[in-house]
């Protein structure tokens, strides 16, 4: 019998040997009470009820899944259709799981919101959640992505955020999470962490996966309108791996659906500059959960390197390496120069600009679809909009006049 | 019984407490911490903790997220500290604990690390990232080679928990002494003791409290209700400042008697 990814993780948030809660004990009591209000809050109607509202009438839900006709002549070989989280309010995924921590903040009674942010897409969702409904909010931004997303760092002080800069470390997402899960062992009693991603200790893995999978069931139910069928490949790209996990779970037990994670091979990975932790990466403890990392020998994290701010993190999350392990998902890289590469590509044929961590998914669309047949079903998950990333990509590619 | 075992033993027996002290492995060098652990013994310090660096200590302020920095940048691997504890070992029948995060442990293989520790001398070992849910494996391998498995118990901790901590643990329990990172302060939080008589009800194990210890005023409070008092950064804090000069071992034998005469 076929195994059902869907009945993961077990009671103690394992996926396999991955996951679970590798934190100091002060943060246990904390999950144990955020794992607990979550299953109370997965059971009461109006829980549900509360976060249709937001995904209706704020985020802008359901997003479409969109027929990219130009692209898919441009690259002449199977039907590819975009599913535009770029298209959510904030610009991104983000706000999908941001607000259902919100509603779970809200109704534990936790005043103050902390949250992480590389590219700055989930601290600018963060800020604005915390905007609407009127709660403190600060963001650890490390120092060299503040200054690559400086856009989003005035965005999230326009919305009312404090961003703590980062500089320990390699002073980009990664240590912004350490130094976030610092804040939070210091403050937890009034201290509510919104992690952005599927990483972390239980219960935030499957928390986030539950929130961002809302992603997939729209998608299913609009490609069995449009198509009459389940596509054959779904494509997102990962860093934490929060948007793959939204559209990936709800077609796990989909067996015929091949399921394709996109990490950042950076400069290549023969060159060890790059972010590609199931790709090329070992099974490890980082931030609160074991699961593939980029590590030296001795189990020391190493520095990493992508265009893409969102991707550039050593960790992934445990049920990526978990579907790993058992084949149901594949993972491979795409270079900095093929982001690029894409994301001019998929301006110029569909005038959607995407986000540079999209971009990474677009590009490896772009070496498969012309070796499938026409009578193929391609999704891209488009997790978020270009427009953070246009003034960076100014300085590094050429367009023509 | 284990070397930590026997010492609580024997400060029973004096009327004293114990006085932990924390280093980082290798900063400055694999020398002065030889130097300075030895010196710690000379002081009286009752046990060492010595800090295996990890890249991303998130349970640590920024003093020892500073020290372990550069004991990496000085080349500082797991099988480098081992080989510390064993020179240590040679000189002294101090116990001594390995501190550290879980991952550079798993890297090498739970019970290889519990095997090498075991026979480099070591005595116990902390990982501040593990805790009793997830350390079956570890706690199997640690019990077969002998070595105490200390686990920390926090402000936070409930009832239930704090049984079943200071049921799993050997050696000590390690009392958190507030919320927080590790580091400096002033000042104790007026609800440790509470959490010391809460811990005390469910055990007869040693209990020593650490996080924020600096100096001998503390360490005096905290003898008079625990077992023990661990200080950390600000030793670490001291070893940094030092310029290199052959007086470090006098100055940490300084600090460590100031602070080895409060808990008698």
């Amino acid at each position: 019998m076929l195994e059902q990814p869907t009945k993961l993780p077990d009671e103690r948030g394992h996926f396999g040997p991955y996951g679970g809660r590798y934190v100091p004990e002060t943060l246990i009591p904390a999950l144990d009470e955020l794992a607990a209000e979550y299953e109370r809050a997965k059971t009461d109607p109006k829980f549900a009820e509360d976060l249709d509202f937001y995904y209706r009438e704020y985020v802008g839900r359901p997003t479409l899944l969109y027929f990219a006709e130009r692209l898919t002549e441009a690259l002449g070989g199977a039907k590819v259709y975009l599913k535009r989280e770029d298209l959510c309010h904030t610009g991104a995924h983000k706000l999908n799981n941001v607000l259902g921590q919100i509603l779970l903040a809200r109704r534990m009674g936790k005043p103050r919101i902390i949250a992480e942010t590389g590219a700055g897409q989930h601290g600018v969702a963060t800020a604005t959640a915390c905007a609407l409904f009127g709660l403190q909010c600060e963001v650890y931004m490390g120092v060299e992505d503040m200054e690559r997303q400086a856009l989003n760092v005035f965005r999230m002080r326009l919305l009312g955020a404090k961003v703590r800069p980062v500089t320990s470390g390699s002073r980009t997402l990664k240590d912004a999470t350490s130094e976030a899960i610092r804040d939070w062992v210091t403050n937890v009693r009034d201290t509510h962490y919104i992690i952005g991603s599927v990483v972390g200790p239980h219960p935030y893995p499957m928390m986030v996966r539950d929130f961002q999978s809302i992603i997939g069931r729209e998608t299913k139910e609009q490609i069995l309108e449009k198509e009459g069928r389940l596509p054959d490949y779904i494509i997102a790209c990962v860093g934490g791996g929060s948007n793959a996990m939204g559209i990936f779970y709800p077609f796990a037990d989909d067996h015929s659906v091949r399921l394709v994670g996109i990490e950042a091979a950076g400069h290549g990975i023969e060159t060890g500059i790059h972010c590609a932790t199931l790709v090329a990466g070992s099974p490890g403890v980082l931030h609160g959960a074991m699961s593939y990392l980029l590590q030296d020998q001795y189990g020391q994290v190493m520095p990493t390197h992508s265009i893409s701010a969102g991707l550039d993190y050593p960790g992934t999350g445990p049920e990526h390496a978990h579907l790993k392990d058992t084949g149901r998902a594949e993972y491979a890289a795409i270079t900095d120069r093929e982001a690029l590469d894409a994301f001019q590509l998929l301006s110029q044929t569909e005038g959607v600009i995407p986000a540079l961590e999209s971009a990474h998914a677009v590009a490896y669309a772009k070496k498969l679809v012309p070796i499938l047949g026409k009578n193929e079903l391609v999704i891209v998950n488009l997790s978020g909009r270009g427009d953070k990333d246009v003034e960076q990509v100014s300085k590094v590619m050429e367009v023509p006049e | 019984m284990s070397r930590i075992g026997e010492r609580f033993q024997e400060l029973s027996r004096r009327g004293e407490k114990a006085l932990v002290c924390f280093i980082t492995a290798g900063d400055p060098d694999m020398d002065s911490s030889e130097a300075v652990v030895l010196a710690l013994a000379e002081a009286g310090v009752d046990i060492v903790e010595i800090g295996v660096p990890f890249s991303d200590p998130l349970a640590d302020g920024p003093s020892i997220q500073a020290s372990s920095q550069r004991a990496l940048d000085g080349g500082v691997t797991p099988p480098a500290v081992l080989d510390l504890v064993r020179r240590v070992r040679e000189k002294s029948d101090l116990p001594l604990v390995l501190m550290t995060y879980f991952n550079p442990v798993q890297m090498m293989g739970v019970r290889r690390f519990a095997d090498e520790a075991a026979a480099a001398g070591a005595d116990g070992v902390i990982m501040t990232d593990l805790p009793p849910e997830e350390a079956g494996e570890w706690k199997a391998a640690a019990d077969a080679a002998g070595l105490d498995t200390i686990f920390l118990l926090a402000p936070t901790s409930t009832d239930e928990r704090i049984r079943r901590v200071a049921e799993m643990g050997s050696g000590f329990i390690y009392c958190v002494s507030r919320t927080g990172v590790t580091g400096a302060r002033k000042e104790l939080p007026a609800d440790v003791k509470d959490l010391v008589n809460r811990i005390r009800n469910s055990t007869t194990k040693p209990i020593v409290v650490g996080f924020g210890v600096s100096g001998p005023e503390q360490v005096r409070e905290i003898s008079k209700w625990a077992d023990g008092a661990v200080v950390g950064s600000a030793l670490v804090d001291l070893i940094a400042s030092a310029d290199g000069s052959d007086s470090l071992a006098e100055r940490v034998r300084a600090f460590a008697s100031a602070l080895k005469a409060a808990t008698v």
